[in-house]
């Protein structure tokens, strides 16, 4: 066993201990269905984040269908660097430089918000504290020396604490959008299957009741 | 019409005797009346396999498996493929589904004692099931390419390594590389989708063939055959079809209200059927805080863990599942159900699944001085229920087994 961690301790040089240990996480609210909430936190998203946070699995088209908005509202507020409403969103930065800039590239966010939890990734963000050991001079409660600059720290002083954590709470909640984007329709689906199931399980008991009074 | 239908069938039933298959394993197949609640999961576990079967074509169908795409792929899968999302869930779901079937379907047979002659090769070949079942789950599971798939197959591949002196050279073999890379995942594709399958199917036709051969056991471990009326069919018998079809559709149905619930409503299992670091994929060069092998095989990884010595942990670990095999051999007691054994029988069959689970629950966690010493407890309690069986078994008193089953 000792053999096994320090293989995994040689091959694995940038550990990260992406969940924070003993840090306690806040509770985020997140509602699949409250597409205000939802758009909120898009129009946040693309406008803070996908500067530098590719989200490749999430396409534009998808966005607009799911969240109940014109595909001209999308073009006009989310897409910068392509035209096509079927494509996915691409950060524009260079990964090459990213990493020069930041020292790891900015992870991928389609699938952040089941990677490490939604409560996780909303006390992440609301969770910068000032650090002047740090090159951007902020650090993190919940992950502890990230790379990622405070790039909320102008909405925060603009919105105060508490508005400001509704908007994050956005934020998270279309995170978790993008992350499973099938959940209300699966659930909806879910609803019907198991009904039809327990409505079923009606005449096969009954047959089976049928069958085995010749047995009893 | 009726005419025509007949000599067709006569016809087919001269060259190929499927009326006469059909006859007995099905219709003419005497099953005990007897069965309780306990015999459910041998036919869902047919259910599930064909679930898994027929949601693996049509993954495959979709899923590249390379490792530049295969993580694309799943995410292609679950968002553009119409119900993609619903084959994949059911399909990981389904892959927990049967462990927990084939596990009940086991602790059934070890209950009532199904193993006991002469029903040895019975539960040999559906051991063997249960192996190829696990080498299925830990090839199908590097498919996703997340990093919980990598580095789980890492860890469990670097196991080999523990072998003395052919063991690096074993490990290199499967991997075909000197980590686990594309070339290791296309492998265990073909060996996921293509050579377990085979093998499985072949082990569970064998499985069902040893069965009607010797006749079904019952709750209480008597043998229906030896009471038969005048036309040779067994007093305490029913017919497989249409008694036992009809209650297997119930517990069909049942099944798949909590099967669904799962699917629809929890797919991720709370982390143990979809677990959160594979939703990144896999990267040799970043490893995950705490890996843990999916809950089926927690168990066994606690007694790896257990042992400090990594070839006495490899060893440890091959001997809990090696035990299993040589159970009807074990057990010397004159009686087959729990219901006739005596009490040590039965206080051992209790730790014993205290044990397992236990041992499961601490597989999942990362270990702690006080953790290790429960497993090591727990490890010994494992194997006593096996080292000590031959003993308490003949040591007991027994119950006198009825003539005829109790209902």
């Amino acid at each position: 066993m000792k053999k096994i961690l320090v293989f995994l301790l040689m091959v694995g040089p940038g550990l990260v201990l992406a969940s924070g240990g003993d840090v306690k996480l806040e509770h985020a609210q997140i509602d699949a269905r409250d597409l205000e909430s939802l758009k909120r936190g898009a129009d946040m998203f693309y406008s803070q984040c996908v500067g530098c946070h590719s989200t490749k699995y999430v396409r534009y088209e998808r966005i607009a269908k799911d969240l109940n908005l014109s595909e001209a509202y999308v073009k006009e507020n989310y897409m910068y660097n392509t035209e096509v409403i079927g494509s996915t969103a691409l950060s524009s930065m260079p990964a090459d430089l990213a990493k020069k800039w930041f020292g790891t590239p900015p992870p991928d966010m389609s699938l952040e918000a089941r990677l490490n939890g939604n409560d996780w990734l909303y006390s992440y963000l609301i969770g910068f504290y000032e650090d002047d050991s740090r090159p951007f001079g902020y650090n993190n409660h919940v992950f502890k020396d990230v790379g990622m600059p405070n790039v909320l720290a102008g909405l925060k002083a603009d919105l105060g604490e508490e508005k400001f954590k509704a908007a994050v709470n956005d934020l998270t909640n279309y995170m978790a959008y993008m992350a499973d984007p099938v959940k209300v329709e699966r659930e909806e689906l879910g609803t019907k299957v198991i009904i039809f199931l327990l409505i079923l399980l009606i005449p096969a008991y009954l047959l089976k009741v049928e069958y085995w009074k010749d047995v009893h | 019409m009726k005419q025509i239908v007949d000599s067709v069938m006569d016809w087919v039933e001269v060259r190929i005797p499927v009326a006469k298959l059909y006859d007995e394993h099905m219709a003419n197949y005497y099953a005990p009346k007897n069965f309780n609640f306990w015999y459910y999961f041998g036919s869902l576990a047919l259910f599930v396999l064909v679930n898994q079967l027929l949601t693996g074509i049509w993954l495959t169908m979709y899923y590249t498996p390379s490792g530049e795409e295969a993580f694309n792929s799943i995410e292609y899968i679950m968002r553009d493929v119409e119900y993609g999302w619903l084959l994949r869930y059911m399909h990981s779901t389904g892959a927990t589904a049967f462990f927990i079937v084939i596990y009940l379907h086991m602790f059934r047979g070890m209950m009532y004692g199904s193993y006991k002659s002469p029903r040895e090769l019975v539960w040999l070949f559906g051991m063997g099931i249960y192996g190829v079942l696990m080498g299925e789950a830990f090839f199908g599971y590097l498919l996703p390419w997340g990093q919980m798939s990598y580095w789980g197959a890492q860890v469990i591949l670097s196991l080999v390594g523990a072998v003395p002196i052919v063991g690096d050279d074993i490990s290199l073999w499967v991997r075909g590389d000197y980590v686990i890379s594309g070339v290791t995942l296309n492998r265990f594709f073909a060996l996921h989708v293509v050579a377990l399958p085979i093998v499985l199917l072949g082990l569970i036709v064998m499985h069902l063939f040893a069965l009607h051969e010797v006749g079904s056991s019952n709750p209480d471990g008597v043998e229906i055959k030896e009471k038969k009326d005048s036309e040779g069919v067994p007093l305490d018998g029913i017919p497989f079809h249409p008694y036992y079809t009809v209650k297997d559709i119930v517990g069909v149905v049942v099944f798949l209200v909590v099967f669904c619930a799962v699917i629809f409503f929890f797919p991720e299992g709370g982390g143990l059927i979809l677990e959160g670091p594979n939703f990144e994929p896999s990267s040799p060069l970043k490893t995950p805080e705490h890996i843990a092998p999916v809950w089926y095989f927690t168990p066994y990884y606690s007694v790896l863990r257990a042992v400090p010595n990594k070839l006495g942990g490899v060893i440890a670990m091959g001997g809990a599942i090696a035990f299993l095999f040589v159970l009807p051999w074990l057990d010397r007691s004159p009686v087959k159900s729990i219901r006739y054994k005596g009490w040590m029988s039965k206080v051992a069959l209790a730790s014993f699944v205290v044990s397992f689970f236990v041992l499961g629950y601490l597989g999942t966690q990362p270990t702690s001085e006080l953790k290790l010493l429960a497993a090591q407890i727990f490890t010994a309690i494992y194997f006593l229920f096996f080292l000590l069986m031959p003993f308490y078994t003949t040591m007991e008193t027994t119950k006198p087994v009825p003539e005829r089953v109790t209902e």
